[in-house]
């Protein structure tokens, strides 16, 4: 009499297990990880499909794509870790052109010898940071490499969104004369990490600001379709946004210090190691341009979305045909603010 | 931010800037230098320039570390991290300084050079004892600011007995900067530097205090003030010297009250002194071979210097033929003077040293001052 037994497959130790070459193999290890870690957590009608592809519906309109690469450091930080933020910096990308987003996809590169609960963790965060902002992570990979030769985890994420009709924006469309407007204080993210690095740590109540900005975009081109640009200063922070506007428009810009809003500690800490909060980056801000005849109204429904409180009005595109982004100064000069060359390194003395 | 917000205060300054206007006079100049590369910085930065009246004119002076830092030396600390694999320490400034051959301490790393960012000399201490298998080095730059520190971590690794520290020293000394200067033909015969008084560094003074620069008032009868670095303190400290200028004084005032005294601090003075001696003579970046301007670190704590631990020899290394930084920090040359800047020479690539630094007076201008006088093309 032949019986089948049932397989039995060792869960996975998610307490102290790690990653291990076999989970990149092809083989069960990997079968084991995508099941009770990836798809357990992500879990959607896509993803149950079990193909190597997501078979989407056709949206309409006018359909926009981003992606975007994640190689944070430290992995968990004050406010978030590298799995929400890897949701929303392109949930953000998608949206900076009006779009609703639909879809995600995740690619992982794992090192070997990575915890399995630290992984756990980061999936999660991704997993509720999905959910939270409505928009599914449909399809998905994962490799591993070998130790040493990566940084813990490094995850790309690609979104798909859909523009309504009627709505034209682009980086290339600032006129002389419209506003400029920022959604909250500048320089919260990037001082939230560096105060976790290892030869840095300093102590501060400060929290990344990482946020899936789509729903306070919606509110924005509801009200105001007008909105000519919209971008999120991530790297390189506000100063490098409004360099990139001022360039692709062929428009200068001026802008007035003491209506950009900086946090205290993140303006004491930018102090303290010598940086500039204009160049440190954000996660869950936007700048916005619009014509003068619509900055107040806009201003109006910013502020009455939770991500947009603090939002303000810092300035004004002008022509200026060396597209140059200046400054007045709180202490009454004006300045160039200029992009950046290469790292913001401290000063010496 | 408290304590720091009453010095940037925008209509304290428009008051001091009325008083510079009123006691200026239209009919005479008053060509200012800032040593310093903080006071540089600080003015840029802030605009402090649109705050003057048209007599009153800044000069960049030569107080950037990384600029003054000669090729030939950042040479030795690339060929101790590429050939002797050793792991080079040193501040953020110091990674971009352009070297022979097109590199830079950064290039080198991305060269397989074990080369690190630190923030202080402590953190390198640190990294030697993390790994005593490998040779670690402090590529140490900077004035009397930075050297007391440099000093500590030496008697520190001396009473660790640690085997595999030493530093690469290039500490110089501001007061041989400010006589080289007024000792130069520019200033003393051919007159095509006018100089008509100095702003004082501020946190070098907090050191070596204010007596150094008794001599140069004394005998340049140049008038010295001290300033702070925040924008106040240098509009402030340009009224003490207009008005200095205009009764035909020259002091040593102090507009640094609030941390720099006559004396300065003895405890780092002694430190500094303990460990290091003057060297007979050091190259600077523009302004050449300048006698007794540099400490090296005493036999007593020889085990810990890496140019004997490596038995270095500095060559020297001309600077870009096109590169007018020499001129520029002796404040002889304004950067727009210069070919190369903002064309083949900028943040992005630095020919000269004085492109490097946001206290390098060409990098402050293009990043800070450019549209004052457009003719730069702007980066792509």
């Amino acid at each position: 009499m032949s019986t089948v037994r049932p397989g039995y497959v060792r869960p996975l130790d998610l307490r102290h297990g790690r990653v291990d070459m076999s989970h990149g193999s092809g083989g069960r290890a990997m079968a084991q990880l995508v099941e009770q870690l990836f798809a357990a957590a992500f879990d959607n009608e896509w993803l149950a499909q079990r193909n190597d592809q997501a078979l989407l519906p056709r949206p309409e309109g006018r359909i926009v794509m981003s992606t975007d690469c994640h190689v944070v450091s430290p992995l968990f930080f004050p406010g978030g870790d590298i799995g929400c933020l890897s949701v929303h910096g392109t949930i953000n990308d998608v949206a900076m052109s009006g779009a609703r987003p639909l879809w995600l996809a995740a690619g992982f590169i794992l090192e070997e010898g990575f915890p399995l609960a630290d992984l756990q963790r980061i999936v999660a965060s991704m997993a509720s940071a999905a959910r939270a902002a409505g928009v599914p992570i449909v399809t998905g990979d994962t490799k591993v490499v070998e130790a040493g030769k990566g940084d813990g985890v490094f995850i790309t994420t690609t979104g798909v969104g859909v523009v309504a009709p009627g709505l034209e924006i682009s980086g290339d469309r600032a006129r002389p004369g419209d506003r400029i407007i920022v959604s909250g204080t500048v320089g919260d993210h990037g001082m939230a990490v560096m105060s976790q690095r290892e030869s840095l740590a300093f102590g501060t109540d400060l929290v990344s600001d990482t946020a899936a900005l789509h729903g306070l975009v919606a509110a924005m081109v509801d009200a105001v379709p007008e909105v000519r640009a919209l971008r999120d200063p991530t790297r390189g922070g506000l100063a490098t946004t409004l360099n990139e506007i001022a360039g692709q428009s062929g428009v200068g810009m001026t802008i007035d210090e003491a209506a950009v809003p900086v946090l205290p500690q993140v303006e004491a800490a930018c102090e303290f190691l010598g940086l500039d909060p204009l160049y440190v980056a954000n996660e869950g801000k936007l700048v916005a341009i619009v014509p003068a005849a619509h900055a107040e109204r806009l201003l109006e429904v910013m502020r009455e979305h939770p991500l947009g409180r603090r939002a303000a009005l810092i300035g004004e595109v002008i022509a200026d045909a060396h597209h140059f982004v200046q400054m007045r100064t709180r202490f009454g000069g004006r300045r160039i603010v200029d992009w950046l060359a290469g790292d913001q390194l401290p000063r010496i003395c | 931010m408290k304590y720091i917000d009453e010095f940037r205060d925008g209509a304290l300054a428009s008051r001091i800037a009325v008083a510079i206007a009123a006691e200026a006079d239209p009919g005479r100049s008053y060509n200012l230098m800032e040593f310093c590369g903080g006071h540089t910085h600080a003015i840029s930065r802030y605009g402090v320039s649109d705050l003057l009246p048209a007599p009153v004119r800044m000069i960049h002076g030569p107080g950037c570390p990384v600029c003054v830092l000669p090729i030939g030396r950042v040479d030795l600390a690339i060929g101790l991290a590429l050939e002797q694999r050793a792991i080079v320490c040193t501040y953020g400034d110091c990674l971009r300084v352009p070297a022979s051959n097109q590199l830079s301490l950064q290039k080198a790393k991305a060269r397989g050079g074990d080369v690190r960012m630190i923030y202080s000399p402590a953190d390198a201490l640190k990294v030697a004892q993390a790994h005593p298998d490998r040779e670690v080095v402090f590529f140490a730059i900077g004035f009397e600011t930075t050297t007391p520190p440099t000093a500590l971590v030496i008697k520190e690794a001396a009473r660790l007995g640690l085997a595999n520290f030493s530093v690469l020293c290039n500490h110089v000394l501001t007061p041989a900067a400010i006589t080289n200067i007024l000792e130069s033909p520019e200033v003393r015969e051919l007159g095509t530097l006018p100089l008509d008084g100095f702003i004082g560094p501020a946190h070098v003074s907090t050191v070596i205090g204010s007596r150094p620069y008794e001599f140069f008032a004394e005998e340049y009868r140049k008038p010295v003030v001290i300033a702070g670095f925040e924008p106040l303190d240098v509009m402030q400290a340009i009224l003490m010297l207009v008005r200095q200028i205009n009764e035909g004084r020259a002091e040593v005032e102090n507009e640094f009250t609030r941390a720099v005294t006559r004396d300065g601090n003895l405890k780092a003075q002694a430190l500094v002194s303990e460990v290091f001696e003057l060297r007979r003579t050091f190259e600077w970046r523009g302004l050449g071979m300048v006698p007794y301007s540099a400490l090296r670190i005493r036999a007593a704590y020889a085990g810990f210097d890496a140019e004997r631990r490596f038995a270095l020899e500095t060559r020297s290394v001309a600077d870009n033929k096109a590169c007018e930084c020499g001129a520029i920090l002796r404040g002889v040359k304004h950067p727009r003077d210069c070919k190369v800047f903002g064309t083949v020479c900028t943040p992005e690539n630095p020919i000269g040293s004085c492109m490097v630094s946001s206290e390098g007076a060409c990098a402050a201008y293009y990043s800070y001052g450019r549209f004052r006088e457009i003719a730069v093309v702007a980066a792509e």
